[in-house]
Formats: C-alpha cells, sequence, structure tokens
C-alpha cells in the first residue's frame, strides 16, 4: 500500500505503476457530468487552487447537512467515469490535476493525456458507498450546489486514507484494455465458434 | 373495499424504501458469497468481493446506501379492486421525499431541458409507478433501485443481426446478450444479474426485462429451453474474464433470468437490462387490517 498525500508531485505520481494499491489522504474535489460540461465551457480561474496537485473523484454523494450548516458524507462511492472522456485530458492538463478516481477506467484520450501531464487514474471499487464515505473526514465546502444539485455539485473533501487501485499509469499501462482484449477474444469465439 | 391508514401506508412505504436502499437481499448476498469462494486464492477478485460484502454489512448495520447512486425507484403495485392508484402515487411521493430528507435516497431526479435537479427525487416519471390489479385481498408493492451506471449499459437488440450472425432463434438471442455483456464490461458494477425480454415491442419488451429482476436469484425458469439457456449463458457469460468491477476473475455475472412475449412477424426485439451486483429491491405486503410484511 502506496500512501499518497494531497497535493502530490508529477514525480511521484509518474512512479506508480498499473496495479499498485494507494491509501489518499488530503483535499480533493468531487465533479461528474455536469461539472466537467461546465468546466469545458468556462474553465473557471476559482478552481485553480482547489485542483492544482489535487485528485477530482468522479462521485454524486448522499449528503447529510447538520443544524451548524456542515455537511457530511452518507454514501460516497464512484461514479462511471467513461462519461467525461471528452473533457477529462484537457481538464487534468489544464488545472495541473494529478490523478481522477472513479470507476470503470477510461479510454485512449485520457490514457495519453495522463501520459503527457502526468497523472494516473484511480479505481475506487463502485457500489462501495457506505465504507468510502467513511473515509470522507470532513466536507470544507461547496460550489454550485445550486446551479448543479446534490449529485452533481463540486465538494471540496478532505480524505483520510481513501482505498483505490492505480488501472491507468502515465506510461500507457491500462488494466482496463487488457481485460477487454482478452475477454474480446473469449465472446468471439462464443458468438462465432 | 379495501381500507388503509394513510399516514401509517405512508410510513410502511419509507420503511420499505430504507430496506431497499440499505439492506441487500439475502438471495444476492448469498449468491455473492458463493462466487467470492468460487474465485483463486489471492486473487483481485476475491479482494474486491471481500470489499463488497464489508460494504453490503456496513450499509445494513449503520443504514446507510449500499451505494449512492440510489436509482431509479421503480415500483410494481398488485391491489385488489377499487384502491385509489392517485392516492398510492401520493403516498409514495410522500415517502420518497421523507426517505430524500433521510438520507436514505439521493435526489435523483433532474430536468431534462433546464438541468435543475428538483431536490426531492420526484419528477415526470420518477419514480416509476407501475399498476395492475389481482384477485388478491391485499396489496403488494414490489419495489428496486436501479442505478445509472447498470442502466447505462443496458440496451435492445432487433434481430436479424447481420454484424453477429445472429438469426431470429435462441442461439440468435445468446448471440446478442454475450456480445452485449462484453461491451459492458465492469462499467455495470459486475458481476451484473440480467434480466432478459424477448419479443414484445421495443417499450414492453424493456418492462419485460426488468420485470425478470424482481424473481429471486435461486428460482428456476418454468419453460425448459429458457431454463437451459439462462444455464448456458450463466456459464459461458463466466469465462470472459471480466470479472467484479471488471478487475478480472471467474464472475462476470450472478445470474439470468429471461421471460418472453409474443412479437409482430416483422419485429423480434432482444432487450438487456443489466442490474450491478447492488441488487436492491424488496417487497411489501399490506393486509387489509393494516398488518405489513417485508421481504
Amino acid at each position: 500500500m502506496i500512501k499518497l498525500q494531497l497535493p502530490v508531485s508529477e514525480a511521484a505520481i509518474r512512479e506508480l505503476k498499473m496495479g499498485d494499491e494507494v491509501a489518499i489522504s488530503g483535499l480533493m474535489v468531487t465533479a461528474r457530468d455536469a461539472a466537467h460540461k461546465y468546466i469545458h465551457e468556462n474553465w473557471p480561474d476559482w478552481l485553480n487552487p482547489i485542483m492544482e496537485g489535487s485528485m477530482i473523484y468522479h462521485c454524486g454523494p448522499v449528503v447529510k447537512q447538520h443544524d451548524d450548516g456542515s455537511w457530511s458524507f452518507v454514501a460516497a462511492g464512484p461514479t462511471t467515469s467513461i462519461r467525461e472522456e471528452p473533457y477529462e485530458a484537457a481538464v487534468m492538463e489544464h488545472y495541473k490535476v494529478r490523478a481522477v478516481i472513479g470507476k470503470g477506467g477510461m479510454g485512449e484520450k485520457t490514457l495519453s493525456g495522463l501520459a503527457k501531464s502526468g497523472g494516473v487514474y484511480l479505481h475506487a471499487i463502485g457500489g462501495m458507498a457506505a465504507s468510502l464515505a467513511k473515509a470522507v473526514v470532513k466536507v470544507h465546502d461547496v460550489y454550485m450546489l445550486d446551479e448543479l444539485g446534490v449529485p452533481e455539485a463540486f465538494w471540496h473533501i478532505e480524505v483520510k486514507d481513501f482505498p483505490a487501485v492505480v488501472t491507468m499509469d502515465s506510461h500507457g499501462g491500462s488494466l482496463h484494455k487488457s481485460i477487454k482484449a482478452k475477454s474480446d477474444e473469449v465472446a468471439k469465439k462464443l458468438i462465432f465458434g | 373495499m379495501f381500507q388503509y391508514d394513510e399516514i401509517a401506508v405512508k410510513n410502511q412505504l419509507l420503511e420499505l424504501i430504507r430496506r431497499a436502499a440499505t439492506d441487500l437481499p439475502e438471495d444476492v448476498v448469498e449468491a455473492i458469497q458463493a462466487a467470492q469462494e468460487n474465485e483463486d486464492a489471492d486473487s483481485a477478485a476475491r479482494s474486491v468481493f471481500g470489499m463488497i460484502l464489508k460494504n453490503i454489512d456496513l450499509a445494513r448495520e449503520e443504514s446507510t446506501p449500499i451505494c449512492q447512486d440510489t436509482g431509479t425507484n421503480i415500483y410494481l403495485v398488485h391491489m385488489p379492486e377499487g384502491v385509489s392508484m392517485r392516492k398510492l402515487t401520493t403516498l409514495i411521493h410522500e415517502a420518497t421525499a421523507e426517505a430524500v430528507d433521510k438520507s436514505y435516497l439521493r435526489p435523483n431526479a433532474v430536468d431534462s431541458i433546464t438541468g435543475k435537479n428538483s431536490g426531492n427525487n420526484i419528477g415526470e416519471g420518477q419514480p416509476y409507478i407501475h399498476f395492475e390489479e389481482w384477485d388478491n385481498d391485499y396489496i403488494e408493492f414490489k419495489l428496486m433501485l436501479k442505478g445509472g451506471g447498470c442502466e447505462n449499459v443496458s440496451t435492445q437488440y432487433k434481430l436479424p443481426d447481420v454484424g453477429l450472425g445472429a438469426g431470429r432463434d435462441l442461439d440468435g438471442v445468446y448471440k446478442v446478450i454475450v456480445d452485449a455483456v462484453n461491451a459492458a464490461q465492469g462499467l455495470g458494477c459486475a458481476p451484473g444479474i440480467l434480466g432478459i425480454g424477448i419479443g414484445g415491442d421495443r417499450m414492453s419488451s424493456h418492462m419485460n426485462a426488468k420485470t425478470q429482476l424482481f424473481r429471486k436469484m435461486t428460482d428456476t425458469n418454468p419453460n425448459a429451453d429458457l431454463a437451459e439457456l439462462e444455464s448456458k449463458l450463466y456459464n459461458d457469460l463466466n469465462t470472459l474474464g471480466v470479472g467484479p468491477m471488471g478487475f478480472g476473475g471467474k464472475t462476470t455475472v450472478l445470474g439470468v433470468k429471461m421471460g418472453t412475449m409474443h412479437r409482430l412477424p416483422a419485429s423480434f426485439f432482444v432487450s438487456i437490462s443489466y442490474m450491478c451486483w447492488a441488487y436492491r429491491r424488496h417487497s411489501m405486503l399490506l393486509k387489509a387490517g393494516g398488518e405489513v410484511t417485508y421481504d
């Protein structure tokens, strides 16, 4: 298990290889479908300090607001990442984001982007909502809650020992690509004999 | 005339939602445990199943959602003659909004034009409620929570499919299902449970596929041909090597459930409703005296 403290350097990220297990601590931000569309249309400067050297978590949480107005995460597993494929490489490069965390992996465009700008794709376990919410120790802030709604807002969160696996690295390695290649072969035999 | 106490039923529906969101049914948990046992020691698949099972226990103990995507809430309601569908719809809506307040459900209804989230999980077509009348003297509410990731990999084919060499017979049905599950990889939170609708029109075929998902994991299809095909697909799909969450392994599907409908001579649809491993469904029986049982 490799411990990563955020913000993290490009050099430390480039050392990671497909298959490495990591435990992340520090500040990161959630962003999913509507947030990526918004970023791509506006490239807001206010995200610079939030994203630089940090990680984007593809997650639409179930949250609870307490009487004092503060928030906590009740359920917070990853959502499917491939929907952000059109945007992610550009977002990571622009804001110097060092990793995205999600599920299901991403495609060629992101894989090339990871090599170019120095990033990794981290796989969290989908449906691990109850367990992963425990790793979110504090909700620091939320941005664009009214515009985007609870699942799609930017939640600025502090995590402690958040578990994930490197499934796409900055050296062209992708677990998703190799599993797909193997299962394509089996499927071809099953369908065409 | 079937009578009931509205406040009591609203609270009972809230409990049904809580169970559906936080408590995975026993037949599903047993299927996941068996799948874990079947994976190699020290494999990634076995470890992923371990994390999944831990999460299932934690969600049940703490009454928090198993998955943050609490999904499309799909209700199938059977009721005796004379019960008002509008009143039951209102009660389901009230229970839904309260479940959001209690963090059992995520506000999951987004206006398709403005992008605005309604904030209470209620919107046009959400939750989805299907009513049918029956001869029994009690009401049955079946509820399934189906997340977006697995809904996105669900699909529909029309036979023949030239590219796959799939003709208008059960062999053709087999081929398109293999194609769909291979295309899905881990994106729908594998291992999946497949609800398959054969025949019907585009709409009824999808409905049939989803309805199959209300069957128990352990049941056997009453049609011998379909029972055989379900079993063959279960075995063959598990050779694809996709594994839990797409990490590789021997478990790509946990179950296959098929149903048929008559079709037009011109059409032959095969609909595949892919359900994630967080296969959340429970039901509630409401008797005339107000007594309620959950399954």
